[in-house]
């Protein structure tokens, strides 16, 4: 793993489980991952792996109960995020880390006007008054590229359109110029030229603003074009983590292999068939005793179903955890 | 909206003019007689002039464009000579609204009652939504807890057991089982006659609505209050809860702005909706305790055969439906931005 760079935000060994009547869920099992100020980090994985679960445990937005984090250790700027109070976690949320979710149509409350909403971390976290948290929440609009800006602090979010919707969620996100910004599948309900232009603005507000973003999306396209490492999460575990470019060209992970082959050839004319991964994910109703993707896996061997893989490194920049190795197509010596 | 509520007030004019015919026609219809209650002993002959002389010999669209002619013509002048002086016509002798068993005009005897249902059937209201707010908000915010079991239970109980049972049920333990020296000793009959003028008889007052109050609180509150926490528990799973906490609120702000504010939508409606019943729900509450309001008025008005009281008051009582949907639904568009009339 790397860590000779600073850190801005260090999340070791986290463990988030669900107490639900019929039992415990394990959604996030032992995850381990470190950003860089400045840096975009992509996480991958499909519906239920667990992605956006690890990153509202960062800041305790999860119901809890049900949810609990049972393990962990999470550093934020040089402090223990769990030891935090519940008034010094509120300064964080919004105010140093900031959220953008998935659905822009129901992220903004439909009875508050944007402006109202834009100014609301900037009056708590800053400390603005109404007249100031206006003008900035003005300039804000206008950063996210959102036309007559003034004029439409007034307008309440049904009158925007789900493009727009998502500018303003940014804006409330960036309203406190946050060190990190967490986005969960920003674009994800979004058409796909507006899908463009959002993931356009953000690395443009990325240059202008220098702010560590972690990425969580499905789309490995979208991946591909923005982060600048990815961590590929199965199961409620990361199993698989490189640099962008070492990812793509050396995937080592089964299931990241899989993933890359499901993706549709826009470079051939004739169109294949689109290839699928066989079988389910998981239910993640027992803690790992092996490794969780060994029943789909087509390399799997007897130890796949006996030991869960830890996390190694295949070179600088890259660990995956897995007990086949791809280079040689044989067990793995770890 | 001006516009609107404008248009949707003029609307109510045909609405209520159909409503009124359609009561005055079921009245008809119904098989009553205006001198059932004298005695035996007087001849056919002299009922039938009893009969004449309230008008019932003249055909049913006669009588009924009489009522039209006193109700919507005759009263409002007369109000308007009684309050502010100013008299059109002849306002000695206007023919009124009368009722057939009092021979007095049947708005003043709304006007007279008007005041004990307003204090006794309005409070309750009052005193329910008071209770039923918060405890909707906390058993919501609260999911599953005691405090919301126990709040199920007692909603539960106070919607499902009638208030001539509860208030029944309270007389006997207050007023009956309760030493009358006693301080927790409460009247079971309500005392219209009582003035309030000094301190000890706004006590006398407050002890003799406090059980007719409670019983309408409690069945008032309990329908209220599962509807607040149904409202509130669709709000809090709502992704822009998740919003306002990523932003750093605190959980105060996240509950009773951002939340309340779009829980409150439903439930003012309903609060709203369920305005006339103040005037003319609690009649069996008014019955047990005395309490000589409108609903009581309404019933002996029935068990008289009193045509015109009754036609009135339930004329009365369908404006006031009338007149609060469209408070709803003008509520509804100030309370939520995306409801646009115009």
């Amino acid at each position: 793993m790397l860590d000779a760079r600073a850190t801005i935000l260090d999340v070791a060994n986290l463990k988030t489980v669900f107490n639900t009547r019929d039992g415990m869920v394990h959604a996030v099992n032992h995850v381990s991952f470190s950003l860089a100020p400045g840096e975009l980090l992509g996480i991958v994985g499909e519906s239920g792996s667990g992605k956006s679960v690890t990153m509202m445990s960062l800041l305790k937005l999860l119901p809890m109960p049900p949810a609990e984090i049972t393990d962990g250790d999470i550093t934020f700027d040089g402090r223990d995020v769990r030891a935090m109070s519940d008034d010094e976690l509120r300064r964080v949320r919004g105010g140093e880390i900031g959220f953008i979710f998935q659905d822009p149509m129901t992220s903004l409350n439909p009875v508050f006007t944007v402006g109202f909403q834009i100014m609301e971390p900037l009056r708590i976290h800053l400390g603005l008054n109404k007249k100031a948290a206006r003008i900035r929440a003005a300039e804000l609009l206008e950063l996210v590229g959102i036309p007559d800006a003034t004029a439409r602090l007034k307008d309440f979010p049904h009158q925007f359109s789900g493009g727009m919707r998502q500018r303003v969620m940014i804006a409330i996100a960036l309203a406190c110029d946050p060190k990190v910004l967490i986005a969960d599948e920003p674009t994800t309900a979004l058409d796909v030229t507006i899908q463009a232009q959002i993931i356009e603005l953000i690395k443009e507000l990325r240059q202008k603003l220098g702010m560590a973003i972690i990425w969580i999306t499905h789309d490995l396209g979208v991946i591909a074009e923005i982060a600048d490492r990815v961590a590929v999460m199965y199961a409620g575990q990361i199993v698989e983590h490189a640099e962008v470019s070492e990812l793509f060209k050396n995937p080592q992970h089964p299931y990241t292999r899989a993933l890359l082959e499901t993706l549709p050839d826009m470079s051939g004319t004739r169109s294949k068939r689109l290839r699928s991964i066989d079988g389910q994910p998981p239910a993640l109703g027992k803690a790992p005793s092996h490794c969780e993707f060994a029943p789909r896996c087509t390399h799997a061997f007897d130890r796949c179903l006996k030991e869960n893989p830890k996390r190694r490194d295949v070179s600088d920049n890259h660990d995956v955890a897995c007990w086949w190795d791809a280079k040689t197509g044989g067990a793995a010596d770890a | 909206m001006l516009n609107y509520t404008i248009r949707r007030l003029f609307f109510t004019i045909p609405t209520l003019l159909f409503i009124s015919f359609v009561i005055f026609l079921i009245l008809d219809m119904a098989p009553n007689d205006p001198t059932g209650n004298l005695p035996m002993t007087i001849p056919p002959e002299v009922r039938e002039n009893i009969r004449k002389s309230l008008g019932l010999d003249a055909p049913m669209y006669v009588r009924y464009l009489l009522w039209c002619n006193q109700f919507f013509i005759n009263e409002p002048l007369n109000l308007l000579y009684e309050w502010f002086d100013w008299c059109i016509g002849d306002c000695e002798n206007r023919t009124r609204v009368r009722s057939w068993s009092t021979r007095s005009p049947v708005v003043d005897l709304i006007v007279e009652r008007m005041p004990q249902t307003l204090w006794v059937v309005g409070m309750s209201y009052v005193v329910g939504i008071l209770i039923a707010l918060p405890i909707g908000v906390i058993s919501a915010y609260k999911q599953y807890s005691w405090f919301d079991q126990i709040g199920t239970f007692i909603s539960m109980i106070g919607f499902s057991v009638p208030t001539f049972f509860t208030g029944v049920l309270l007389i006997v333990i207050f007023s009956v089982w309760i030493d009358q020296d006693s301080w927790f000793w409460l009247p079971s009959i309500y005392d219209t006659t009582l003035v309030v003028d000094s301190w000890g008889n706004f006590w006398l007052q407050v002890r003799q609505m406090i059980m007719p109050v409670m019983v309408l609180a409690l069945y008032n509150a309990a329908q209220l209050s599962r509807f607040m926490r149904a409202s509130m528990l669709d709000n809090l799973s709502q992704d822009y809860v998740r919003t306002a906490r990523a932003k750093g609120l605190k959980e105060k702000t996240v509950l009773l702005v951002h939340v309340l504010r779009n829980s409150m939508i439903p439930v003012v409606t309903v609060i709203a909706l369920s305005v006339p019943q103040v005037f003319g729900g609690a009649i069996i509450t008014e019955q047990i305790f005395r309490v000589n309001g409108l609903g009581q008025l309404l019933i002996i008005g029935i068990q008289g055969a009193d045509i015109p009281l009754v036609q009135t008051l339930t004329f009365i009582f369908a404006v006031l439906i009338v007149l609060f949907n469209l408070v709803a639904d003008i509520l509804y568009g100030l309370l939520d931005p995306r409801i646009r009339y115009d």
